[in-house]
C-alpha cells in the first residue's frame, strides 16, 4: 500500500532524477559513534523527506533525503541534541518536516484525540452497562 | 472498437443499477420484485466485469489509441505487467472498486437465503444506490475508455517500482476487501429501513465481514511485506496516508465482526453493529477516494482537478450522511439487546470494541488533522510515526491484554472467571519481561511487546484446553489461530524494534563488513539486463558459524520511465533475516552497501498470515453450519 502514492508519482515523470554531484559523506555512512548512531537513526526516523511521498529521510533514496541524513549526523556528532537540529530543521523548513507535531494550540486537539476518545466512548459503555444492570 | 464496447457496457449496467435502485424503492408486490431485482443485479454484475475484462485486453495489446493505456503502459512490458497495469492508475483502479462493487451485489442477490423478501429488497435497494454513484463517478469524471488524438508512438511505461508480483495480487486483494463490507453497510441499511435488527441480519452479515475482513488481512500483511522488500531500507510500516486508508476499514472490520458475534448469538449490541457496519464501508470509502484524489499530500493538490474532487466529496457525503442520517432516524426503534455484566464475554467484547475504535479514531483524526490545520490556518504540519507509535503502541498491548481473559469468559455473567488459566500466560508475560533486561537497552514499548506477545501466544490456546477437540468447532478454532497470529505478529515487530542491528557501508571488492552475528564479504558486481532495464549485481557472501549465504541485491535501471530501483536481497534463516542492498558508486570506487540483520522479523508477516488462516477457518465453519442448519430444517418440513 506504501506504493500506491509512487502511482502518482509515476504520472509526475522523474522527479528521482539525480544530479551529478556525489553524496555527502554521512548521506550513506553511519557515524563512528553508536550511541551518537542511535540518537541520529531515531531522529531520521522522525523528520520526513521532503521530495517524497510519506517517507521519512531514514529510508528514502532521494538526493536530499541523503543531504539531510548528512546534515542531521555532522550535528548530531558535533554534540548537537537531537531536538536542537530537529528545532533546527523545523525554522528552515517548516513543521512539516518533523513527523512529530509541536504541541502547541494548533495541535492540541491532536493530541487530546485519543484521550477523548477513550474518556467518551468509555463513559457511553459504562452508562449502557448500569442501565442494563438496573 | 473495444474501448467503444467496454464504455457501452458499463453504462448499460449503470442503467440497470438505476432500474435496481427505482423497483427496491418503488416496491410492489414483493415476489415480482424479488424476481426482477435479482436479474438486475445479476446481470449489472455481469456486464460491469466484462467491461473491466476489455480495459485488461486493451492494455495487454497497448492499444495506444485509449489514453489510460498511452499513459500508463508500454509495448515493452512483459504480458504479466501489462495486464496488472491495468488496475495501476487511477480510472483502472476505479473500474477495478466499481466491479467489485457491482459482483458483490450479484453475488448477494444470487445467494442470500436467510433474510425476508423486503429486507433482501431494502439492502439490494442500497446496493444500487451505492453502485450508481460510481458508476456515474467513472463515467462522466473518470472515464478508463477515453480516446487519445494523435495516437502516440510509444505509450509512457509504469513507474519501475510497480513493476513487480505485488502489483498484480495486493490492489486486488484489498480492493475485494474494501469492497466487500460494501454489502455489510447495505444489509445495515436495509435493516434500519425494514427496523429489523436481530440475530438473523447478523447471520447474513456475518460471511461478508469475515470474507473481506480476510482479504483485507492478507491485503495489508502482502503489501507491507512488498513495501518491505521493495523499498530497501528494511520498514516494513510508515502511517502513511495510502497505508493508513487500508487500515482504518481494516481495524472497523475488526470490531464489527467481534460485535456481529454479540449479535448473532447473544442479541446484544444491536444499534452498535449497525453503526459499526455504516462506519466500516464509511471507512472504505474514505479511504479509497480521498487518498485517490490527491487530497491528503496537500489541499492544493485538490484544486489541481476539481471536477473529480468535488465528485468525490459529493458522493461520500451523500452516502456516508444518509446512513447516519437514518440511522439517527431509525435507531429509537431498535430494540435493546439482551442484558449482560460487565465481566462476561459481552463485557470483554465491549472492551475490544472500545479499544479498537479509539485505535480508529486516532488513526483517522491523525491522517486528517494536517488537511485541517492546513485549511484553518495555511500551516502545513506532518503527523508521522511519533504520534501514531506513541497512541496506538498501548492500546494495541492492553487490546493483547484483554485477549488473556476475553475467550475464556462466559456469556452474559460470569461470576467466578476462571483465573487459573490466566496465571499460566500472566508468569510466562513477566519471565519473558524480566528476562528482556538481559538484552540490553531498548524501547520500552518493544520490552512490554515481547513480554505481552509471549504470555499472549500461551493464553491464545487456553480456550482448547479441556475441550474435546474433535468436537470443538471451525470457528472456534478461526479464534484461536487468529488470536495466535496476534500474539505471533506482536512479537515480530518488537523483536525488529528491539534487536534489529544495521551497517551503512562503503566497500570495495574483496572487503569485509560485520552486522549482527554476520560476516558479510563483498565479492564484487557484474552488469545484468532484464526486459526492459539493465543492472548492476552485488555479489555478497554471509557467514555465521558454519552457515554460509550468498545474496545478489541489484541496483536497477529503468529506462520508461528513467527510474533508479533497489531490489533488496534478502535471506531469511530461522531465527530472522539478513537485508541487503547495493547502492551507487562512490568516487573512488567503492560501492554503498546496506545491511541489515533483522531477528525475527518474518513473525511479523507469519502473524498476518495467522491472522487471515483464522478468519478463513471461521468463515468456512460459519458456511458449513449454515448449510447444515437449513438443511436439517428443510428435512424437518418434509
Amino acid at each position: 500500500m506504501k506504493l500506491l502514492p509512487l502511482l502518482l508519482l509515476a504520472l509526475a515523470g522523474p522527479a528521482l532524477a539525480d544530479s551529478a554531484q556525489p553524496p555527502a559523506p554521512y548521506a550513506y555512512r553511519q557515524l563512528e559513534d553508536a550511541r551518537q548512531e542511535a540518537r541520529a537513526r531515531a531522529l531520521m526516523e522522525e523528520l520526513r523527506c521532503l521530495v517524497c511521498q510519506g517517507q521519512s529521510i531514514a529510508d528514502s533514496d532521494a538526493e536530499l533525503a541523503g543531504d539531510m541524513r548528512h546534515l542531521v549526523r555532522t550535528r548530531i556528532k558535533a554534540g548537537e541534541s537531537p531536538s536542537q537540529v530537529r528545532d533546527w530543521l523545523v525554522q528552515r523548513y517548516g513543521s512539516w518536516v518533523s513527523y512529530a507535531p509541536v504541541l502547541g494550540p494548533e495541535t492540541l486537539l491532536l493530541y487530546a484525540a485519543p484521550l477523548l476518545l477513550l474518556l467518551g466512548g468509555g463513559l457511553l459503555a459504562a452508562r449502557r452497562l448500569q442501565r442494563r444492570r438496573g | 472498437m473495444i474501448a467503444e464496447i467496454g464504455l457501452a457496457a458499463l453504462s448499460l449496467a449503470a442503467a440497470l443499477a438505476l432500474l435496481q435502485f427505482a423497483v427496491s424503492l418503488a416496491g410492489g408486490r414483493l415476489g415480482e420484485v424479488r424476481a426482477l431485482v435479482v436479474p438486475v443485479a445479476v446481470a449489472q454484475g455481469a456486464l460491469t466485469l466484462f467491461a473491466f475484462a476489455m480495459l485488461i485486453w486493451l492494455f495487454l495489446r497497448t492499444d495506444l489509441s485509449v489514453r489510460l493505456v498511452a499513459a500508463n503502459s508500454h509495448s515493452l512490458k512483459p504480458w504479466f505487467y501489462k495486464v496488472a497495469g491495468t488496475w495501476g492508475n487511477h480510472e483502472g483502479s476505479m473500474l477495478l472498486w466499481v466491479t467489485v462493487l457491482a459482483v458483490a451485489g450479484a453475488a448477494l442477490a444470487l445467494f442470500e437465503r436467510r433474510l425476508p423478501d423486503k429486507a433482501l429488497q431494502a439492502t439490494l435497494g442500497a446496493q444500487a444506490a451505492l453502485a450508481l454513484g460510481f458508476f456515474a463517478f467513472l463515467l462522466l469524471a473518470s472515464n478508463p475508455f477515453a480516446r487519445l488524438y494523435p495516437v502516440p508512438p510509444e505509450g509512457q511505461g509504469l513507474n519501475p517500482l510497480l513493476q513487480d508480483p505485488g502489483l498484480a495480487f495486493h490492489p486486488p486483494t484489498l480492493y475485494l476487501g474494501y469492497v466487500g463490507l460494501s454489502v455489510a453497510f447495505s444489509l445495515a441499511v436495509g435493516a434500519l429501513v425494514t427496523r429489523d435488527v436481530g440475530p438473523a441480519l447478523a447471520r447474513a452479515m456475518r460471511p461478508w465481514v469475515l470474507g473481506a475482513w480476510v482479504l483485507l488481512t492478507i491485503g495489508i500483511t502482502a503489501g507491507s511485506y512488498w513495501a518491505y522488500y521493495e523499498l530497501g531500507w528494511g520498514g516494513w510500516w510508515f502511517w502513511d496516508p495510502v497505508e493508513n486508508a487500508s487500515l482504518m476499514p481494516w481495524l472497523a472490520a475488526t470490531a464489527l465482526l467481534h460485535s456481529i458475534n454479540v449479535l448473532a448469538a447473544r442479541g446484544g449490541l444491536r444499534a452498535w453493529t449497525i453503526m459499526l457496519a455504516v462506519v466500516a464501508f464509511s471507512m472504505s470509502m474514505v479511504g479509497t477516494f480521498l487518498v485517490r484524489s490527491g487530497i491528503l499530500t496537500s489541499v492544493h493538490s485538490f484544486a489541481v482537478d476539481p471536477e473529480r474532487g468535488t465528485f468525490i466529496l459529493a458522493l461520500l457525503t451523500i452516502y456516508i450522511g444518509g446512513a447516519l442520517a437514518l440511522f439517527a432516524w431509525r435507531v429509537g426503534s431498535v430494540r435493546e439487546g439482551a442484558r449482560f455484566d460487565l465481566v462476561s464475554r459481552e463485557g470483554a467484547l465491549v472492551a475490544n470494541n472500545l479499544i479498537l475504535s479509539v485505535i480508529l479514531g486516532t488513526v483517522f483524526v491523525g491522517t486528517l488533522y494536517p488537511l485541517f490545520v492546513e485549511a484553518a490556518t495555511g500551516d502545513k504540519i506532518s503527523v508521522g510515526p511519533p504520534y501514531f507509535n506513541a497512541v496506538t503502541g498501548p492500546l494495541t498491548l492492553a487490546l493483547a491484554l484483554l485477549l488473556f481473559l476475553g475467550p475464556l469468559l462466559n456469556w452474559r455473567r460470569d461470576d467466578r472467571p476462571n483465573l487459573r488459566r490466566i496465571a499460566l500466560p500472566l508468569l510466562v508475560s513477566m519471565l519473558v519481561f524480566a528476562g528482556s533486561f538481559l538484552f540490553g537497552a531498548m524501547s520500552p514499548l518493544a520490552r512490554l511487546g515481547l513480554a505481552v506477545a509471549a504470555g499472549l501466544t500461551v493464553a491464545s490456546i487456553m480456550p482448547l484446553v479441556g475441550r474435546n477437540l474433535r468436537r470443538t468447532p471451525l470457528a472456534s478454532w478461526g479464534m484461536v489461530i487468529s488470536h495466535l497470529g496476534v500474539a505471533v505478529a506482536i512479537a515480530g515487530a518488537a523483536s525488529d524494534t528491539a534487536f534489529t542491528r544495521e551497517t551503512l557501508a562503503a566497500a570495495r571488492p574483496g572487503e569485509t563488513l560485520t552486522v549482527g552475528p554476520w560476516t558479510v564479504r563483498f565479492n564484487g558486481v557484474d552488469p545484468v539486463a532484464g526486459p526492459n532495464w539493465t543492472a548492476v549485481e552485488g555479489h555478497l557472501t554471509a557467514t555465521r558459524g558454519g552457515t554460509a549465504l550468498r545474496l545478489d541485491p541489484q541496483s536497477r535501471t529503468f529506462s520508461d520511465p528513467p527510474t533508479e530501483t533497489n531490489e533488496a536481497a534478502i535471506d531469511t534463516v530461522w531465527d530472522g533475516q539478513l537485508y541487503t542492498v547495493l547502492g551507487r558508486q562512490e568516487p573512488g570506487g567503492r560501492w554503498q552497501l546496506r545491511l541489515w540483520w533483522k531477528p525475527m522479523v518474518t513473525l511479523l508477516w507469519l502473524g498476518g498470515a495467522l491472522i487471515a488462516l483464522g478468519g478463513l477457518l471461521a468463515l468456512i465453519g460459519r458456511v458449513l453450519r449454515d448449510r447444515r442448519q437449513r438443511m436439517r430444517a428443510r428435512e424437518a418440513f418434509a
